[in-house]
């Protein structure tokens, strides 16, 4: 049968070294780790000016963040390209077609989710953590320290979530990445392509390094959630 | 308002899963993206339709995918542009009845100012070496399509192994990679058709044509019934009949696209 034999031969491109396949699973986790890494502190930041200040505006802002977790990768490549391109406002940072474009898109992509998840462990922590170091006499970063550490499993759970959201995400790497072989191909974009061609057993080769990924990082993200509620 | 009857809501659920089961099947061309997006099918197609009463589903793949289609049985009839990829397929015992019936040319487009000087040379093979040697910026299709096929052999009768960061294989469309070429002002291999669709949106221009190895030949073949027999093989036969027919040649031959004509019909010779 078709799938079971392609399969098979996914098996043996994946465990043969085949030199291809791990350049574009190496891309991948280059741009989406990179990605991830400049994104963190900012959401992380947001994160916590939302959390803690009150302000005019605050509302809205929650709330976009919330629509925008639901933000499709083609919107943000479609956005992207039409800004990139040598034709649009950023054109001349000639970053279409690139890593960085990716990453770019990338970043667009996990912000909304890291902002809402770090924004609601943030929010569940017990304030007294924040009260209790800043009338021991701590300095503000200290206690901005000593709040982190107490939420961090719930952070670990939101760069967890990010991470699985951008590491599969194909719209936008197709479209401002171009899918350039050894350069700007990753997971799913060349899982795109091989099925295009109909050479379905390095679509599926690449499939699995996806699924079990996913599983690895559910795997983290179930450990680090129940961290996050202690049994008591 | 008058209640709909609760039964008569209970027949329309199990009538449309029934309908849409029952529908007439079609039969199923896999074609490549150049005869789809270049708007011929939807030219000659109805006419077809017209005359014989079936309808024609297009899937638009590359080559390498609508042989694959083919060769699995998820298509009736192929109609594609890779000569050697066909009589492989065709030796493999999946089709039947291969008949030539067009051919369309490529052009090699790349920036006007030309940095590597290949305007007016009527040698493809020659200016791709010269592509080469000033490693100005080359997309290549790099997704196993006809026009990637034709490309790579006429980078082995430039005798050159393309390689090395000026060489950008993409993986994507004829569109895709013409915007591509645009914006990173590299040079490209595209069909013509797919060109005159794209060209007004491009900082690019047609820089070489005419070469006889630039000809793209279209050859139309029957999914082998006795491969699937299911497959809608005389549908099948039908629609390369008709493609073939002086009626359908000559509809190919009259396909304008900006006054230009894209397909020369080659089934039915003139007298």
């Amino acid at each position: 049968m078709e799938l079971v034999q392609a399969c098979k031969q996914a098996l043996v491109l994946l465990f043969s070294g085949n030199g291809d396949l791990w350049t574009i699973i190496g891309i991948s986790f280059a741009v989406s780790v990179k990605a991830i890494a400049i994104a963190t502190p900012i959401a992380l930041a947001t994160a916590f000016v939302l959390a803690f200040f009150r302000f005019p505006g605050r509302g809205l802002a929650l709330s976009t963040v919330n629509t925008l977790l639901s933000l499709p990768a083609v919107v943000v490549g479609l956005t992207l390209y039409l800004l990139l391109s040598r034709s649009g406002p950023l054109g001349d940072l000639r970053l279409l077609f690139t890593q960085k474009a990716m990453m770019i898109g990338q970043i667009v992509l996990c912000f909304p989710l890291l902002v809402a998840w770090s924004h609601a462990a943030i929010e569940a922590a017990e304030r007294s953590a924040w009260e209790t170091a800043i009338t021991l006499g701590a300095p503000p970063w200290r206690a901005v320290l000593t709040l982190l550490h107490e939420v961090r499993f719930g952070l670990i759970a939101a760069v967890i979530a990010g991470f699985g959201r951008i590491i599969s995400e194909v719209g936008s790497s197709m479209m401002v990445g171009g899918n350039i072989l050894n350069y700007t191909r990753n997971i799913p974009t060349a899982i795109a392509l091989e099925t295009s061609k109909g050479s379905f057993a390095q679509g599926i080769a690449l499939g699995f390094v996806l699924l079990f990924l996913a599983f690895g990082l559910n795997l983290g993200l179930s450990f680090f959630q129940r961290r996050v509620t202690p049994a008591s | 308002m008058k209640r709909t009857p609760r039964s008569l809501f209970a027949l329309v659920l199990l009538l449309i899963p029934a309908i849409a089961w029952c529908a007439p099947a079609l039969l199923r061309l896999a074609t490549t993206t150049s005869t789809d997006n270049s708007g011929l099918l939807g030219d000659i197609l109805p006419a077809f339709t017209n005359s014989t009463g079936i309808q024609v589903q297009v899937i638009a793949v590359g080559t390498g995918k609508a042989l694959r289609l083919g060769a699995n049985g998820d298509v009736d009839v192929v109609l594609v542009h890779a000569p050697p990829s066909e009589e492989k397929w065709m030796a493999a015992g999946n089709g039947v009845n291969r008949r030539y019936v067009m051919y369309n040319d490529f052009v090699i487009v790349g920036p006007p100012d030309d940095p590597a000087g290949i305007a007016g040379t009527k040698d493809a093979a020659a200016a791709f070496k010269r592509i080469a040697e000033h490693k100005s910026l080359f997309i290549s299709r790099g997704d196993d399509s006809g026009t990637n096929k034709k490309e790579l052999i006429l980078w082995k009768d430039a005798g050159i192994q393309p390689a090395g960061h000026w060489y950008r294989a993409a993986g994507q469309g004829m569109g895709k990679v013409l915007a591509m070429a645009g914006e990173l002002d590299a040079y490209t291999l595209t069909d013509r058709g797919t060109w005159l669709a794209y060209q007004s949106k491009l900082p690019l221009k047609i820089l070489v044509q005419g070469d006889k190895r630039l000809f793209n030949p279209y050859h139309v073949m029957a999914v082998n019934p006795d491969k699937y027999p299911d497959a809608r093989y005389t549908d099948a036969m039908q629609f390369i009949a008709w493609l073939t027919s002086v009626k359908g040649q000559h509809m190919i031959g009259a396909y304008r696209v900006k006054n230009q004509q894209l397909f020369v019909p080659t089934a039915v010779t003139h007298h």
